[in-house]
């Protein structure tokens, strides 16, 4: 396990959790979830300033020896995440960028067209690129020829903490896989994320189920222990399943024979 | 004249990227500024005369997943 790297980009990761700076009650309990859960990628997001009441810098939040994953969100076309994504770059958070272009507001679901398009020109300028989406198979090995990173399909819904409902879908992408495949999105339960990982994960990415927890450091640490025993239960290779009963200990007589 | 600010349109005394900074109360640190479609670094706002027409976004990292 210690020699177990995961390489995005030119950076290596020991740890398979990533983790997203949204919906904290306090924004001081991020340092403390990424020092608790270990988890070396966390994500940001960019707005307009609110001209009335400023928010505070995300980023004061956010060790140096963590890697920065600005995302698209908000955008709506491949252009307007190329955009968001050139300006976290400028702006100094690296070359990182998940992109996240959704256009339905009622179930958050990702526009895998726009989405390809959008991998295909960061890609081009030099972005490690992480495309969120519905896991679509055809999709996958199209992002795969257009230069994506890793490909990050989502379990259930952003923020729906359901788990994955998805998997018979992501399997396919895990099988077939050229990059690595980060499932983002919908884990709500770090027996969910053990359960990604067994599949065969590369990685998970989480939020939602940690920030709003009531404990989300220690539900941070959680999610970490979930993942490597997840990880560690697919590197040693998962025993086979059975219709019957398979004893594990010697059936022959031992007190009733004659 | 008239610049639009975050897709707003304002009417603004001339000045600069630093001083209408300052005058909205923002902290600088926490602040990106797109001036013209181009990212414009803090050591040259100072020397950046807002004109007729710009555009000009200010932006902030914020929580995201």
């Amino acid at each position: 396990m210690e020699n177990d790297v995961l390489q995005l980009g030119n950076r290596r990761f020991t740890n398979r959790l990533f983790t997203g700076t949204g919906k904290f009650a306090n924004n001081a309990l991020i340092p403390q979830m990424l020092e608790g859960s270990g988890s070396q990628m966390i994500t940001v997001a960019l707005r307009r300033v609110d001209l009335a009441a400023q928010e505070e810098n995300i980023l004061n939040y956010i060790p140096k020896s963590v890697t920065l994953l600005p995302n698209t969100s908000g955008a709506r076309t491949a252009q307007e995440a190329v955009r968001i994504a050139r300006i976290a770059r400028e702006a100094g958070c690296g070359e990182f960028i998940k992109i996240e272009v959704i256009t339905d507001s009622k179930y958050l679901m990702p526009d895998n067209y726009e989405t390809l398009k959008a991998t295909e020109l960061l890609a081009k300028e030099g972005f490690v690129v992480l495309p969120y989406v519905l896991p679509d198979l055809t999709l996958a090995k199209r992002l795969e020829d257009a230069g994506a990173a890793a490909v990050m399909p989502l379990g259930a819904p952003i923020g729906s903490n359901r788990g994955l409902e998805t998997a018979a879908l992501i399997a396919l992408l895990i099988e077939t896989r050229r990059v690595p495949v980060i499932v983002d999105a919908g884990i709500g339960r770090p027996s969910q994320a053990a359960a990604a990982m067994e599949m065969g994960a590369d990685a998970v990415l989480v939020n939602t189920a940690i920030a709003t927890a009531q404990d989300p450091v220690a539900m941070g640490r959680a999610f970490a222990l979930a993942v490597q025993a997840g990880r560690m239960a697919y590197l040693a290779e998962l025993a086979e399943q059975s219709s019957l009963a398979r004893a594990s200990s010697p059936l022959t007589g031992f007190l009733g024979g004659d | 004249m008239q610049v639009k600010i975050n897709g707003r349109v304002e009417q603004l005394a001339p000045c600069t990227i630093e001083t209408l900074v300052r005058q909205r109360g923002l902290k600088p640190e926490a602040l990106v500024v797109e001036h013209n479609l181009k990212i414009i670094q803090q050591a040259l706002w100072s020397g950046i005369a807002l004109r007729e027409g710009d555009t000009l976004e200010l932006l902030s990292f914020v929580g995201g997943g």
